[in-house]
């Protein structure tokens, strides 16, 4: 049989995914077996042209993690996409949006004054900004459009299967690994994971009556070990994630931030989880009520924290 | 031109339903801006439907449940009274102003409460302006 050619690719994201990849251990020599890497920016030395040259549909598969933010990345993707039979999004970058999908509460201008004019580390008295296009006296030189929205890369491609996690549990990447080796791809559309219940079915927390007069954030309490971490007022997002990491966080005595995305039939992550969090509030009285929600800091970036992008919503409304 | 505003509002069946029925066969006056969708509990409505609602070009969201106390199934009303505020929170993040949701209570017999709750919001929606549909344009980069 021939060998599988494998892509790999990094759009907005920070290089945990890579590591996620290795994490694999020794199976990757079971992987080097079977397959080909004919493009891996961050290990092998293949550039954009030698993509661009590869005939339509001659990659096998390609796990392309990160959120897509800039115009390269959206050229690579599509690209990549019309190169590949399979195209993966491989973590919550490219699955939700992840972290970086939490600049959609701002945009382009509001970013760079932050990056490039604001911030107290940043000497810059001319005030210049990047610009896509620049004349030097060699010629001209260019940069990528930065857009003002984060999209996905379901949103900007289409795409056959997610690998979710940020990053992702070797398990989940070796079962989706696993499946295109021996040839066995579960229906299109599938979010490959152990488990389609959510986190709280991995974790091993002992689970009562939620009611809570009061939120904490982690660093206000220690949290009892054994006792569920929502019930002790943390929020905890394993109630709206899919499982299938087996709850490293919860068991290392840190709440859920829901990179698994939603479980199955969820089409937005954030709501639910919001819906979840306001049942356990324990309380008939409204000014109560407002006190304890008072407590919670920063609902979108809790709430979304890897999924703003591919909410309802998509993006906050900038006045 | 004039804007009017499109609401959708939530009302459960055993309260304020009926009051929107009595507002009705009463021949009250009532802005006509409010598209009714009956639920059988405000507990029923889900962030997601609220949110949904702006997705869809809704100008405002109105959640109307049976007063504290009264509810049909004894405490949807008060799950509803903790998720809203909450709700409200993260919207106004988002950027959607808070007089754009509205919760409230209308029993069977309030038809003239929720007829001025409805021309409140009405107003209130409509000095605001439409609301700018974010996430279409979010689709083009």
């Amino acid at each position: 049989m021939a060998k599988l050619k494998l892509a790999l690719y990094w759009a907005s994201s920070c290089g945990g995914c890579e590591i996620a990849q290795l994490q694999i251990g020794d199976k990757i020599l079971k992987l080097a077996e079977v397959a080909d890497i004919v493009f891996w920016p961050v290990a092998i030395d293949v550039k954009y042209k030698d993509v661009e040259a590869m005939p339509e549909k001659s990659i096998d598969v390609c796990l392309f993690n990160g959120a897509v933010r800039t115009s390269e990345q959206e050229h690579m993707a599509k690209m990549l996409r019309e190169k590949s039979k399979v195209m993966i999004a491989y973590g919550a970058c490219a699955y939700g949006g992840g972290i970086p999908g939490l600049g959609n509460m701002f945009n382009r201008e509001l970013i760079f004054e932050r990056a490039y004019l604001e911030t107290p580390s940043t000497d810059n008295k001319d005030k210049i900004l990047p610009q896509t296009k620049y004349k030097v006296p060699e010629g001209e030189l260019t940069l990528p459009e930065f857009y003002d929205t984060v999209k996905t890369l379901g949103q900007t491609v289409d795409v056959d299967y997610t690998i979710p996690g940020c990053p992702p549990e070797a398990r989940t990447t070796w079962l989706a690994l696993e499946a295109l080796i021996e040839g066995k791809l579960p229906p299109k559309g599938t979010v490959i994971s152990h488990n389609a219940k959510a986190v709280c079915d991995d974790c091993p927390r002992k689970r009562d009556v939620k009611k809570v007069k009061k939120f904490y954030r982690t660093f206000e309490i220690i949290p009892e070990p054994e006792i569920c971490l929502l019930e002790q007022g943390l929020l905890c997002a394993g109630i709206a994630t899919r499982g299938g990491c087996e709850a490293p966080c919860p068991q290392a005595n840190m709440p859920c931030t829901g990179c698994y995305g939603p479980v199955d039939g969820v089409i937005d992550q954030g709501a639910h989880f919001l819906s979840a969090v306001s049942s356990v509030i324990d309380s008939n009285d409204p000014d109560e009520i407002q006190r304890i929600i008072d407590g919670i800091r920063d609902p979108v970036g809790t709430f979304y924290r890897y999924s703003l992008p591919d909410s309802l919503l998509r993006r906050a409304r900038i006045k | 031109m004039n804007f009017e505003p499109r609401i959708v509002g939530f009302c459960c069946n055993w309260c304020s339903y009926r009051g929107a029925d009595l507002a009705g066969t009463a021949r009250m006056k009532c802005s006509p801006n409010v598209r009714i969708i009956r639920v059988m509990c405000s507990g029923r409505v889900e962030p997601t439907f609220v949110v949904k609602a702006f997705e869809l070009g809704a100008d405002g969201v109105l959640v109307l449940g049976c007063h504290p106390g009264d509810c049909h199934y004894s405490e949807g009303n008060y799950k509803t009274m903790r998720r809203i505020p909450l709700l409200k929170k993260m919207l106004s993040q988002m950027g959607i102003e808070k007089e754009r949701v509205r919760l409230d209570w209308v029993s069977a017999s309030e038809g003239d409460r929720f007829v001025s709750i409805v021309d409140d919001m009405t107003a209130k929606v409509r000095a605001l302006g439409p609301f700018k549909n974010n996430s279409k344009e979010a689709k083009h980069g």
